[in-house]
């Protein structure tokens, strides 16, 4: 679907000068009472609102990994992958099985048997370093795959065939999928939340006052970071980026350039599903527990950050995922954390309201 | 059937060389218009007979034993047929993607709590309710809250589309989805809104109070309308329910060929060229959203009366899909079409999937311990999956939306309505 295909300027009523002014001014007056509010609770007890952030950021980077894989398969395809977050969900799960079972586990969907690959990596939490090392670096690894895997077989056998149809179409598409992959969740393992051993390294990297920085904090960033890096590197310094980068700008012209237009926006849902596999596996180890329909309201939060960030938008979705881990932190930790999905998603709302391209811009990723 | 509101889709000479009987149907139901009305009646009369023949009677053995459509799975039905009309009125005839439906249906469920219930036991406010007693708390006449349910909801859908609709197609989505998750969480949390009980929160309410005539009314009809509904007599519901649904269907009938009906199909095809033709955009889809969700909380208040209970939990993403997928299954912007998906997968829902379970846990070879309630969602999935893949313009379009479909790549801007 060629972007836009330079539709003449829309016609609108650019009759709402008042209405408009008015939402502004909410809007702005919305942002000074949380400025206020955040600037309180700071001076008041600084070490919690520094903990607090901590979270906030780790939180953060877990939505941005998952964020990225919403916003490189918006940029390519303008298609809202619903299917991504319980795609993560199910990355989550997979890294369950290798803690818990040792063993990398293909669900044979409709039954709940499981084809199961042993690895050797069962860990609990009394674990010698280098089996814990071991298991963290295959429950990654293989999560990713796994992950990728999925992905790239939905975008073959769902969006595929429905790339010249009114958008609506592979939107649904991807409803469906996404209630397909929960199924697959619920009955690879069961209704109730799966818990792992914590197979972290435990204590504090530094302490100050209540504040604590542990290292379990900080192997969530330590895996994430140079996961950014080199997603940046593939984009912006390889052929098959540049190859992203010219099919997400124009598909029709890249192919008419020989780029392998399909083979490219498998590429960029592999991406994606890697992504979400790793992000899966960071939860899991992180968070110690997953369950079935974790992947909705996460991978929501997740499309929100991308949203939040400028959809398209590579360095946009990772600014929002942190900002949204932010916002979540900041909620649970100084309000309630009953609200959290309320004020989550009116964040979503407000920004599509008041500034639709996000905080960096809506951009195709053009390695900015 | 007559469901063109407009002129002819420009395949129609390519169809009538294939499928021949199709044409032949349409000449005789030219040639004899007393059609136009028997068949809708003989359809309503069938409906509502239902009960003596469905039920019990001559072919209970396939209806009530066979498919499982009993009192309570006609009711359920039933309602979800108002929800996907409603819903059409929005996805079907604007084309604006709604995922958070369950909203509306959520507040009309709760405008009943408000007004139908003892959720706030400290005021005494009494109109014409049917209560055996006095109760505490307010209760209106349970016709009145049906009717005050349906102005809250469309308040509610002009404040949400007012901000809202100006957004592109799959953005509208996403918002509208934020919303179908923040209302139920509002409700959720509202035992405690600056010290007030609004919802009762996770406890959800319970005792509310039941449609009703009273005794004046039931005396006057001679005692066929009852002075208040029960648990124990359930055919009072379903004609309640079936009578609602047929205002709704009316009500959408009448829109589709008036003339706002025809604004939402030109905004639905193409805004750009609706609004150079003098359409006035945002009116026309907050007319359509309101409308929307004036039947969702129609739905909602009779729903949560019959099922005595509103629980925050039972309006989840999951019905907002499950309306969307009766609207496509059965064929956008096509009143039979959408009927015939919602009284499908609805029946599918609620107990065709458990017959059905039934009757492969009892072939050889399967396990006990099968269940077909863990595949629900995947079956629901893989339907949607399919539909888009193979037919989707739906089972039964409209010849409209079909041609719409038809044109391909064209088409690429008819959910894409820039800001």
């Amino acid at each position: 679907m060629s972007t836009a295909e330079t539709a003449p300027g829309p016609v609108i009523e650019r009759r709402l000068p008042i209405s408009q002014i008015l939402l502004w001014i909410a809007g702005v007056v919305l942002a000074a009472l949380i400025g206020y509010w955040l600037i309180k609770n700071a001076i008041e007890s600084p070490d919690r609102f520094l903990e607090v952030t901590l979270i906030g950021i780790t939180n953060g980077s877990i939505f941005a990994l998952i964020a990225l894989g919403y916003t490189l398969v918006y940029g390519i395809i303008e298609l809202i992958n619903f299917a991504h977050g319980d795609n993560f969900m199910l990355g989550a799960f997979q890294t369950n099985s290798i803690v818990n079972d040792g063993s990398f586990q293909i669900p044979l969907f409709p039954t709940s048997f499981v084809l199961a690959l042993p690895l050797g990596a069962a860990a609990t939490a009394g674990s010698s370093s280098s089996q814990k090392i071991y298991t963290i670096a295959m429950c990654i690894f293989f999560s990713m795959l796994f992950c990728m895997v999925i992905n790239v077989s939905i975008e073959r056998i769902g969006y595929k065939p429905l790339r010249n149809q009114p958008r609506l179409v592979p939107l649904i598409t991807a409803i469906g999928f996404s209630f397909i992959l929960q199924d697959v969740g619920l009955v690879w393992k069961d209704a109730g939340p799966q818990p792992l051993p914590n197979i972290l390294p435990t204590g504090n990297i530094f302490h100050w006052r209540g504040a604590t920085y542990g290292w379990n904090d900080f192997i969530v960033i330590a895996v994430t970071i140079p996961l950014l890096i080199a997603l940046s590197y593939l984009i912006r310094r390889t052929r098959s980026g540049k190859a992203m980068r010219a099919t997400a700008q124009d598909m029709d012209a890249s192919s008419m350039m020989g780029i392998n237009v399909d083979r490219t926006i498998s590429f960029t849902f592999a991406l994606g599903g890697a992504l979400a596999g790793a992000a899966g596996a960071i939860y899991a180890l992180y968070i110690g527990t997953a369950k079935f329909d974790l992947g909705f309201r996460l991978g929501l939060f997740a499309f929100t950050a991308a949203v939040l960030g400028g959809i398209g938008n590579l360095s946009g979705a990772v600014l929002g995922g942190v900002v949204l881990g932010l916002i979540q932190a900041y909620t649970e930790g100084f309000w309630d954390a009953r609200w959290t999905t309320t004020v989550i998603f009116s964040v979503l709302i407000a920004i599509l309201v008041f500034r639709p391209s996000g905080l960096l811009g809506e951009q195709v990723p053009e390695g900015q | 059937m007559s469901d063109q509101a407009g002129p002819q889709a420009p395949k129609v000479q390519d169809r009538s060389t294939v499928s021949s009987w199709r044409e032949s149907y349409r000449r005789y139901r030219r040639g004899h218009k007393w059609l136009n009305w028997a068949i809708p009646l003989a359809l309503v009369l069938l409906a509502f007979s239902y009960p003596w023949w469905g039920l019990e009677g001559p072919l209970a053995f396939i209806f009530n034993d066979g498919l499982g459509i009993d009192n309570d799975t006609l009711f359920n039905m039933s309602i979800y047929v108002m929800l996907a009309l409603g819903l059409n009125v929005v996805v079907g005839y604007a084309g604006l993607l709604d995922l958070g439906y369950v909203a509306f249906f959520a507040l009309g469920a709760y405008t009943l709590g408000w007004f139908g219930s003892g959720l706030f036991v400290n005021r005494d406010i009494h109109f014409l309710d049917t209560n055996a007693a006095r109760l505490p708390g307010i209760h209106l006449s349970f016709w009145v809250v049906v009717l005050l349910a349906g102005a809250i909801c469309a308040f509610a859908g002009v404040l949400i589309g007012w901000p809202t609709l100006r957004l592109r197609g799959d953005y509208l989505a996403i918002v509208t989805l934020g919303f179908g998750e923040i209302i139920p969480d509002i409700f959720r949390n509202g035992d405690d809104i600056g010290g007030h009980n609004l919802t009762n929160g996770v406890r959800g309410l319970t005792q509310l109070d039941r449609p009703g005539f009273g005794e004046n009314i039931h005396d006057a009809s001679g005692g066929i309308l009852p002075v208040r509904y029960t648990s124990l007599e359930l055919r009072p519901w379903y004609f309640t329910v079936l009578a609602m649904m047929l205002i709704t269907v009316f009500v959408n009938l009448r829109l589709r060929d008036s003339k706002m009906g025809r604004a939402w199909i030109a905004v639905r095809e193409d805004e750009v060229a609706a609004s150079a033709m003098g359409v006035p955009l945002m009116r026309t889809k907050l007319w359509a959203y309101a409308i929307g969700a004036i039947f969702g909380g129609f739905a909602g208040a009779i729903y949560g009366s019959f099922i005595n209970g509103i629980f925050p939990t039972s309006f989840s993403f999951q019905i907002s899909v499950i309306v969307l997928v009766m609207v496509i299954v059965g064929g956008m912007g096509n009143i039979w079409g959408v009927i015939a998906g919602a009284m499908l997968i609805s029946w599918l829902n609620f107990r065709g999937l458990d017959k059905i379970g039934e009757r492969i846990g009892s072939l050889p070879g399967v396990s006990d311990d099968f269940s077909i309630a863990k595949y629900k969602f995947g079956i629901f999935g893989a339907l949607l999956v399919i539909m888009m893949l193979f037919r989707p313009e739906g089972l039964i379009p409209s010849s409209r939306r079909k041609a719409e479909f038809a044109e391909g790549e064209g088409t690429a801007t008819l959910y894409d309505v820039r800001t």
